[in-house]
């Protein structure tokens, strides 16, 4: 945790202080470090009567090799034994002073709102024992793969559960909800992963759709799920880009790595360090695409589009060039790029399409016209992708980044950058690296399933939904 | 080479009541308690004079000079002196464990009858030497001259005078085996009125055993005792649903009701070849047909510390071609009542029977009218090593009655460890 203000509020006296006095009081949170565990303590199990994601769920946190406990939903006890996860049981009636790292929790079975307090049951005895920096993830049923309005109804209330528990629990703790489509049950294991991890410290209040595979699910070393994969990341010399590269070579890719030629110092570092090839050029000119896919010509499994600026004016104030000149390098080029991949057939099977889109894009921002409508138009062309590229076997999924620590954010005024800081459920901001792990978890050759997602990394920020 | 083998029978069984810590046997040994027990044994069974094959014994709580507790306590009663003996120690389960290695010769015919016997007190406990007044008095022996010696024993000094005393803890968690349940109470959701209800089962039992004279013929009354000194009948859950806990801190459910009390006794059993019984008319109580040891690693793997029940008695079942239902009475030592819940429940959960014990199926349910029924440690109380033999007698008196029938034994330890047995009426498997 970088910020001053952090560093305060943590010593002891700040700690009196600002506990006194109301005042935000973050907490350093836990990030994900080469060789640690996916989880750093005991994950619980537990569902409500007739869920139907027990087992996968279990076999996901067997293969994690996680310390886990189940409530002693008989179904659950069972569906752990068929999962080969040598699970403890948890009675809340008798748990003495048990410690949590996550909360897993299958709500596929609730088919009625009077069988939401289910929710009550499992979290009212619970929550208490979660610990810092603890997750939360909630399973339920898309309303498409509901039988009955019933619980159609009683699904989509599991969304504002998450995200008010999101905002209620404090101590760095994550709470999302994931919708698995009937017949993707199989299709958890990376997103589980990820969710009940470090890697998704900045990522709170969301809501992932996890569907049927776009193809089979390959078998993966965890530790390098990207190895022999090959990544092109645009804006990639600095900040959010930097480190998105940094985060796809740990997990094995062979990277190409593009920035403008302006900043072709910071790309070449950032090249050499991780042993990539280098694309220098504006992707607004017109020859771009063209020149991406000739040096892809061999194929490329990911790609990033990061390469975003600002411009920002009020929309009185806005010249012409300050408004195309953003849309050229933010959106328009991105989708020209994607055409000349696709229409070159370079995108090879289980490929990937990530795009950086922005809080601002969700929720606007006064003097962010340009900017806002870029990125939401970036959630739009993921949306509108996102079924044709299922039919070819490829996923377009969106990060939406909220508050992050960046050169960009260090030099906004400290009224506005302080507001944005804090006004989140972590009281902080986040680190380009919770950007680059999300974006490495929606790349991963496991996340076949999941399709057309816009997910915000901004700490369950209150702008936006 | 001795390839056959023979039925082992349980012939008698004899105790002293079990005395609460500190109370009517604070100033028996553990020799004189064993030795009143054996003489009971000697006048029940017709043993005046007998030279036995062996007798077999230990207590866990043991003064150094007791270093051959049985043979001593053997050279005291009306067996023939030339009756050989031996200690063991296996903590709780020392006193099934002896009776386990007494049958086993029989079985190989290498004896024809023996003893298998065990004592303990918590109240004439084996206080030491502080430790470090033990390190400068040894010291000071090594000293060649006098000068040396005095040099050395000035060193002693008055914090010195605090004895170093046994305590109940495990050595190597430094936990006391009741914060050790506690655990496994935890870990398998054991409610505190389970634990209850268990307890007063227990007391009630055994009050029923002694007041339809079960109990007669397996007990001689010692120091002024005639019953089993813990044994409280007509409690009930309410009441006991008002202790404070003493494990497992403030919301813990284990309570110094549903724990055994510290405790005195002894205990002693006949086990002979059938021929060597008819012989001389005593009768066959029943067979001891198997027996398993199991061990836990407690310490490095989060096994429970008193979980190795649980690992036993599924190897013996399927060494003995039986199911978990195939038996009319369960004996689980109640060393908590936590610990004979967690067993249970540990044998109905896919999970531990998948994933611990490597079945596709889990062991599943008992029926609980069938366990303990003549009560069991809440109630009667613990002394270590007397334990094994009140059950095995109990349980084959019961057997013999009953006359047709299985009987399971389930004995938990310190150090990770259980000892468990089948004993199997005369009458044969009938069901």
């Amino acid at each position: 945790m970088s910020d001053r203000y952090s560093q305060i509020v943590n010593s002891l006296p700040g700690k009196l202080v600002a506990g006194r006095v109301g005042l935000p009081q973050p907490v350093e949170l836990d990030r994900h470090a080469t060789g640690d565990p996916v989880v750093a303590g005991r994950v619980l199990l537990g569902a409500a009567p007739g869920g139907r994601l027990g087992q996968a769920l279990a076999g996901v946190l067997a293969g994690i090799g996680a310390e886990a406990s189940t409530t002693t939903e008989p179904s659950l006890r069972e569906a752990a034994a068929a999962a080969g996860l040598d699970a403890a049981l948890f009675d809340p009636e008798t748990s003495g002073d048990q410690r949590f790292k996550a909360l897993v929790f299958d709500a596929t079975g609730i088919e009625d709102s009077t069988e939401l307090v289910e929710l009550q049951r499992f979290f009212h005895p619970t929550m208490r024992w979660l610990e810092r920096s603890g997750r939360v993830v909630v399973l339920g049923t898309p309303a498409f793969g509901c039988d009955t309005a019933r619980e159609s109804t009683a699904q989509r209330a599991l969304e504002g559960f998450t995200r008010s528990l999101g905002k209620e629990v404090g101590g760095g703790c994550t709470v999302q909800l994931v919708y698995v489509s009937p017949g993707a049950e199989d299709e958890l294991d990376s997103t589980l992963r990820f969710l009940v991890s470090p890697k998704s410290a900045y990522v709170s209040g969301q809501v992932v759709w996890i569907g049927p595979g776009v193809v089979k699910t390959p078998k993966l070393d965890w530790d390098e799920p990207l190895a022999g994969k090959r990544a092109l990341v645009t804006g990639a010399s600095r900040g959010i880009g930097a480190a998105i590269a940094e985060t796809l070579r740990r997990d094995g890719a062979d990277l190409v790595l593009l920035d403008v030629p302006a900043l072709s110092a910071d790309l070449e570092q950032v090249a050499a360090r991780l042993d990539a090839d280098t694309i220098e050029l504006d992707i607004t000119e017109q020859g771009a695409p063209a020149a991406i896919a000739e040096k892809l010509a061999d194929g490329v499994d990911v790609v990033v589009h990061n390469a975003g600026v600002t411009r920002d004016r009020t929309i009185a104030k806005m010249p012409e060039e300050r408004w195309s000149g953003l849309m050229e390098i933010n959106l328009s080029s991105e989708e020209r790029i994607d055409d000349a991949l696709l229409d070159a057939g370079l995108l090879r099977p289980n490929g990937r399409i990530v795009c950086v889109s922005s809080m601002s894009g969700i929720a606007g921002n006064s003097g962010q016209t340009n900017y806002a409508t870029s990125k939401a138009g970036v959630i739009g062309m993921v949306e509108a992708l996102a079924p044709t590229l299922a039919e070819r076997g490829l996923t377009i999924n969106a990060v939406a980044p909220g508050f992050i620590e960046t050169r960009m954010t260090g030099a906004m005024p400290i009224a506005i950058r302080e507001a944005g800081r804090r006004m989140n459920s972590m009281s902080q901001g986040g680190l380009p690296v919770d950007v680059a792990e999300t974006i490495a978890w929606l790349a991963s050759p496991a996340s076949t399933g999941v399709n057309g997602n816009v997910v915000r990394v901004c700490g369950q920020s209150l702008l936006g939904a | 080479m001795n390839s056959k083998t023979r039925p082992v029978a349980v012939v008698g069984g004899n105790r002293i009541p079990f005395a609460r810590s500190n109370s009517a046997y604070s100033k028996a040994s553990n020799q004189a308690m064993l030795t009143a027990a054996l003489d009971g044994l000697v006048d029940r069974c017709g043993l005046d004079g007998v030279a036995l094959g062996e007798v077999v014994g230990g207590a866990v709580l043991k003064h150094s000079r007791d270093r051959d507790l049985t043979r001593e306590s053997v050279l005291g009663t009306r067996l023939a002196p030339e009756t050989p003996a031996y200690d063991v120690q296996q903590a709780c389960g020392t006193g099934l464990e002896a009776a386990i290695l007494v049958a086993n010769k029989i079985a190989l015919g290498q004896i024809d009858a023996g003893i298998a016997c065990g004592a303990d007190t918590t109240s004439d406990a084996p206080i030491g030497l502080n430790e470090d007044l033990r390190e400068v008095l040894l010291e000071a022996n090594r000293q060649k001259s006098t000068t040396g010696k005095l040099k050395q024993l000035a060193k002693v000094r008055p914090g010195h005078v605090v004895p170093s005393i046994p305590r109940n803890e495990e050595p190597r968690t430094g936990m006391s085996m009741g914060e050790h349940c506690a655990l496994m109470a935890t870990e398998w959701g054991i409610a505190r009125v389970d634990q209850d209800e268990l307890t007063v089962r227990s007391h009630d039992n055994l009050a029923a055993a002694y007041e339809r004279g079960f109990m007669d013929d397996l007990i001689t009354p010692y120091l002024g005792l005639e019953r089993d000194q813990n044994l409280r009948p007509g409690s009930s859950v309410e009441k006991l649903g008002k202790l404070k806990p003493v494990f497992g801190g403030e919301s813990g459910t284990m309570t110094a009701a549903n724990s055994t009390p510290l405790s005195d006794g002894a205990s002693a059993l006949l086990l002979a070849s059938e021929e060597w019984a008819r012989e001389r008319g005593l009768p066959i109580l029943a067979h001891v047909s198997e027996g398993q040891t199991a061990a836990v690693d407690y310490v490095h793997k989060g096994e429970g510390l008193l979980m190795a029940p649980a690992y036993a008695v599924p190897r013996m079942l399927d060494r003995a071609g039986l199911a978990l239902q195939d038996f009319d009475y369960y004996e689980i030592h109640e060393a908590f009542a936590a610990q004979v819940l967690c067993t249970l429940r540990a044998w109905e959960d896919p999970v531990f029977c998948k994933e611990r014990l490597g079945r596709d199926e889990p062991l599943g349910s008992i029926d609980v009218d069938k366990l303990n029924v003549n009560g069991g440690s809440l109630a009667a109380g613990h002394p270590f090593a007397a334990t094994g033999g009140r059950i095995v007698a109990g349980l084959a008196k019961a057997l013999h009655e009953r006359g047709s029938g299985r009987g399971l034994i389930s004995i938990c330890a310190a150090g990770g460890q259980g000892v468990v047995a089948i004993l199997e009426a005369p009458g044969g498997r009938r069901k």
